[in-house]
């Protein structure tokens, strides 16, 4: 009989911090400029630059280990690693081995069977390297220096994982945390969050460890789930073979569902650590500390609790609103505009969420403003555009961040109010459809949304429903 | 008027004066260099033209009433280790053979904003490595004393330029005597300041624990006028210090009453050439005459010094030379099969002996394994010298001592034995260790006619203690530099 496995794993996750300029230097972080633009002697290596440590990244680096339970090294300091790669212009990278900012927190994650922490063993600051970029027609790799010296945190977790599915919880988690403090935007697919993943397994009921693997090149969620399962299963062949699993770095290919071995442990490099001499110690106080502290922004769990409190939003709701801060932000400047929650999240909770679907995107990439959607809101409520044509008003706000009441104005799409005009087209669509008419004085109430319907079809949909029908039950009195 | 031997702030006050201008001291300077540089290689760059245009502007702005200051006018040459934007920076390897930096240094910008005239960088042991100025890839420097005699190092370029009279003051970096020493052996005035005192920005780190640069000049006086400029808060290098008492100046007078000195014992023992322990002595005596309190004391570690400070400063060498790599600046070998392969010739034949020796050393201090019996240990000991000089400023305002174990050694005598050559640092590196200022001043020829040089120790930021009994020591010297460029002829 087969033996039963247990997968263990732990993660570590760099995450680039949202500072307007990079870490030991004044450049810009800015994405996408040309080659080399967002450059100075300090981030490319040049002799005799010195790193200035950007204060932001401190901030930053406390307040995601504040939210995360973390202790915080009062005391700490950059250490550098030391190896030759073209796209680290020192041949060293600044980070933290010796004395890592914060050390020994948690976060608790929530999966179907319950809820369970995650250690962090420790969150330490370093920078980013520049970019490589091969020539593939000449014989040249040229280097873009524009990434270099970009401010990352990598948070290690304890080996506290045992599924893809905590996995994913634990990253969703850290996600929220981070985006909430506005610390990073987290986007796996742009690199501005990465995971790299340490899995190894035991047999059921072992308490040693097996022999681990890192998994790196995992660009979204959905990668990390299948390099997780194909890992798994990967050394259960293994061990099922009575081979042996080798302590190695793997490359996961998604598009081929499988991984390929990088570097063994034994061509790992030893990067001479040692406390770099051109930055002084950091030392934070108790008061600094304490700032922070008081400055840490409402988190996720604390804001869904309000939702429900204060805006009366079912839980359902509030976990979908709160669970990306850009639709909370929406929703809490909208609401703070029009007064009308429960209308705010119904439009965000459905053709928002549809209309992100429909494009294939996610809650960060909605882009129009909290006013357009209050004014949206303003007209529906105030009768002058009906439902059907609010919502291909919000269309347009959806992907143009439009002005409603301009758009309704230059499409002529409001409600037709002058009762006189409706009665005139109403009075015509009864006198042309006698049988359902008959229908309904016979008792056959359904038969007047008929009559609503071709109303609504002559005046090209520009009127308010209710209205109709209200005046088609007086009518046919 | 004989310009040359002018000290820089006579000569500023001269040009100050209408007495002569920026550019005649100027064309002397570059005169005096054309005649003494194939006799002594002072210099691995002469930028003439540009020398000749910043006279110019300096002496318009002089005459605007725009530069006031001590050093205005003064023409300067900078150790080749210390980027001046535009002109070629090469730290004397070749390696860097064709760097120019796009960025000025902390300190020279500091000058060049006092109205100084760069005239060129010096030659230098190869990265600060080395006491003789020999690791130089571009050849050696000769002592101006003598030209069969090295004129120390790493600042050796620096010291015989001033020594020479091949400009009037000069900049040179100290990481474990390298300001000193060579000053000791060129019969001149070197400082090296606090830690942190004067920005590193700029300077093309050795040891950047231990690098700090400092003023080469005629004088105390000098070296004073020019550490007042040096000494400027920079935020562009982290381990830059605010100071407010930077009017070093202000210190030079002729003062020592009640002033208490030591003398470690240990550094009068074994391996001290009994010449220079006379000249110590001497030195002793005459602050004594002056009113100052001096007597012996046991400093004790000194023998640990010389390791420490070779582990440190190799493992961060070791390290901050690695961006020397041929990728993005400098030299890159001609012929390579892919990028290991470039790295590791462009490494083999871009740095010297010396610095290949230092790397490896470096590299091995921090290697997994040894990290904590050798780096650690030594960061260890750096810790226990700084407490052995605290309690000694406990009793003592200065202490006083040899800046080398002798005089100038011969050319091609030092790489022989580098252990040896190591050795020579005795009295110089602790004072890095342990981040203080010093100051190296002539006190004495031996039989040979070379230069002894004493060393005065201020506990950290007490330049003014040891500006003002280097001031009071020089006022009793009876010795006066003889005239270099009869030197030059009679030697060259």
């Amino acid at each position: 009989m087969a033996k039963e496995y247990e997968t263990v794993i732990g993660l570590e996750v760099h995450v680039e911090l949202a500072t307007k300029t990079k870490i030991f230097c004044g450049c810009s972080t800015e994405f996408g400029g040309e080659p080399n633009t967002h450059t100075c002697p300090v981030c490319t290596g040049m002799p005799g630059s010195l790193p200035v440590l950007n204060k932001q990244v401190v901030e930053y680096a406390m307040a995601v280990g504040l939210a995360t339970n973390c202790q915080i090294h009062q005391k700490c300091k950059f250490d550098r690693k030391n190896y030759f790669y073209p796209d680290n212009p020192q041949n060293y990278q600044i980070s933290q081995l010796y004395l890592p900012i914060c050390h020994d927190g948690w976060v608790e994650i929530e999966t179907e069977d319950g809820a369970k922490k995650v250690g962090i063993h420790e969150i330490h600051m370093e920078e980013d390297a520049g970019k490589l970029i091969h020539d593939e027609w000449g014989d040249c790799s040229l280097v873009d220096f524009n990434r270099s010296g970009v401010p990352l945190i990598e948070i290690v977790s304890e080996p506290d994982m045992r599924s893809a599915q905590e996995v994913i919880a634990y990253l969703d988690k850290l996600r929220l945390i981070i985006q909430y403090l506005g610390a990073s935007d987290c986007k796996l697919q742009e690199g501005s969050m990465r995971a790299d993943v340490n899995l190894s397994i035991r047999e059921k009921g072992s308490d040693t460890f097996g022999t681990r693997t890192e998994m790196k090149n995992l660009n979204s969620f959905k990668a990390i789930a299948r390099a997780i399962e194909g890992e798994k299963n990967r050394q259960m062949d293994l061990l099922e073979d009575g081979q042996p699993v080798i302590q190695e770095t793997r490359r996961w290919d998604d598009n081929k569902e499988c991984s390929y071995p990088m570097r063994s442990k034994e061509d790992a490099q030893d990067y001479r650590y040692f406390p770099d001499p051109d930055l002084v110690p950091i030392i934070i106080s108790d008061e600094w500390l304490e700032d922070i502290r008081n400055r840490q922004p409402e988190l996720r769990t604390e804001k869904l609790e309000r939702y429900k409190k204060e805006f009366d939003i079912p839980q359902y709701d509030a976990e979908i609103l709160t669970g990306s801060k850009k639709l909370a932000d929406i929703f809490e400047a909208t609401t703070a505009i029009c007064q009308k929650p429960k209308k705010v999240s119904n439009w965000l909770m459905g053709e928002a969420l549809r209309l992100l679907k429909e494009h294939n995107q996610e809650p960060e990439n909605l882009s129009f403003s909290p006013e357009n959607l209050a004014k949206l809101i303003q007209l529906t409520e105030e009768g002058v555009i009906n439902n059907k044509v609010a919502k291909e008003v919000f269309e347009q706000i959806f992907t143009e961040d439009t002005d409603p009441e301009r758009y309704v104005e230059e499409h002529g799409l409001k409600s037709v109010s002058d009762e006189g005009e409706l009665r005139g087209v109403i009075e015509e669509i009864v006198a042309a459809n006698p049988q359902s008419v008959a229908d309904y004085k016979s008792g056959k109430k359904k038969a007047i949304g008929f009559l609503v319907g071709q109303t609504m079809k002559a005046m090209k949909g520009k009127a308010d429903p209710g209205a109709v029908n209200q005046i088609l039950q007086e009518m046919l009195q | 008027m004989d310009i040359l031997n002018l000290t820089a702030v006579r000569l500023s006050e001269k040009i100050k004066n209408n007495d002569l201008t920026a550019i005649e001291a100027t064309e002397a300077v570059l005169k005096q260099i054309a005649s003494c540089e194939s006799t002594y290689h002072c210099y691995v760059t002469v930028e003439e033209e540009k020398a000749r245009e910043q006279a110019k502007q300096v002496q318009k702005r002089i005459e605007s009433g725009e530069l006031t200051g001590p050093l205005a006018g003064v023409p300067v040459a900078i150790k080749d280790n210390i980027c001046t934007k535009g002109m070629r920076t090469t730290c004397s390897s070749r390696i860097l053979g064709n760097f120019v930096p796009t960025y000025t240094a902390g300190a020279a910008e500091a000058l060049e904003k006092e109205g100084a005239v760069v005239l060129g960088k010096t030659n230098m042991d190869e990265f600060a490595m080395g006491s003789t100025t020999e690791t130089s890839y571009y050849g050696v420097t000769r002592n101006p004393w003598n030209p069969e005699h090295v004129p120390g190092g790493s600042s050796g370029g620096s010291c015989a330029a001033v020594a020479a009279e091949e400009c009037f003051y000069a900049l040179g970096s100290d990481t474990g005597g390298s300001i000193r020493q060579p000053s000791a052996f060129c019969g001149v005035t070197g400082m090296k300041p606090t830690y942190g005192t004067v920005s590193r920005y700029g300077l093309i780190a050795y040891g950047s624990s231990l690098d700090q640069i400092g003023p080469v000049a005629k004088d105390v006086t000098d070296c004073a006028a020019i550490l007042e400029i040096l000494a400027v808060y920079d935020p562009r290098d982290s381990t830059s210090v605010k100071r407010e008492d930077t009017d070093f100046t202000s210190a030079l007078t002729n003062d020592v009453k009640g002033m208490r000195i030591g003398i470690p014992r240990d550094y009068l023992g074994e391996g001290l050439d009994l010449q220079v322990k006379a000249s110590v002595e001497l030195a002793a005596k005459a602050l004594e005459e002056q009113g100052a309190i001096v007597e012996e004391f046991d400093l004790s570690l000194v023998e640990y010094a010389i390791p420490a400070y070779y582990v440190i400063a190799s493992a961060e060498a070791s390290s901050n030379l690695s961006r020397f790599d041929g990728v993005k600046y400098g030299y890159r070998t001609e012929e390579y099969q892919g990028l290991h392969n470039m790295y590791k010739k462009t490494r083999s034949e871009g740095f010297g002996q010396e610095v290949k020796r230092r790397i490896m050393l470096g590299s091995f201090v921090l290697s997994s394994g040894y990290y904590d019996a050798y780096y650690l240990k030594a960061l260890r000991t750096k810790a226990l010298i700084k407490q052995a000089f605290d309690r000694a400023f406990e009793k003592y305002d200065v202490i006083l001592g040899p800046t080398a174990p002798s005089t100038a050694p011969k050319l091609g005598e030092s790489l022989k034995d580098p252990l040896k050559m190591y050795l020579g640092d005795i009295y110089t590196v602790s004072v890095n260790l342990a981040g203080l200022p010093a100051i190296s001043l002539p006190y004495g020829i031996d039989n040979q006619n070379l230069p002894i040089g004493v060393q005065i120790i201020g506990n950290s930021f007490q330049e003014k203690t040891v500006i003002r009994a280097g001031y009071t020591l020089e006022q009793t010297r009876e010795w006066q530099m003889p005239d270099t460029r009869e030197r030059g002829q009679n030697n060259g």
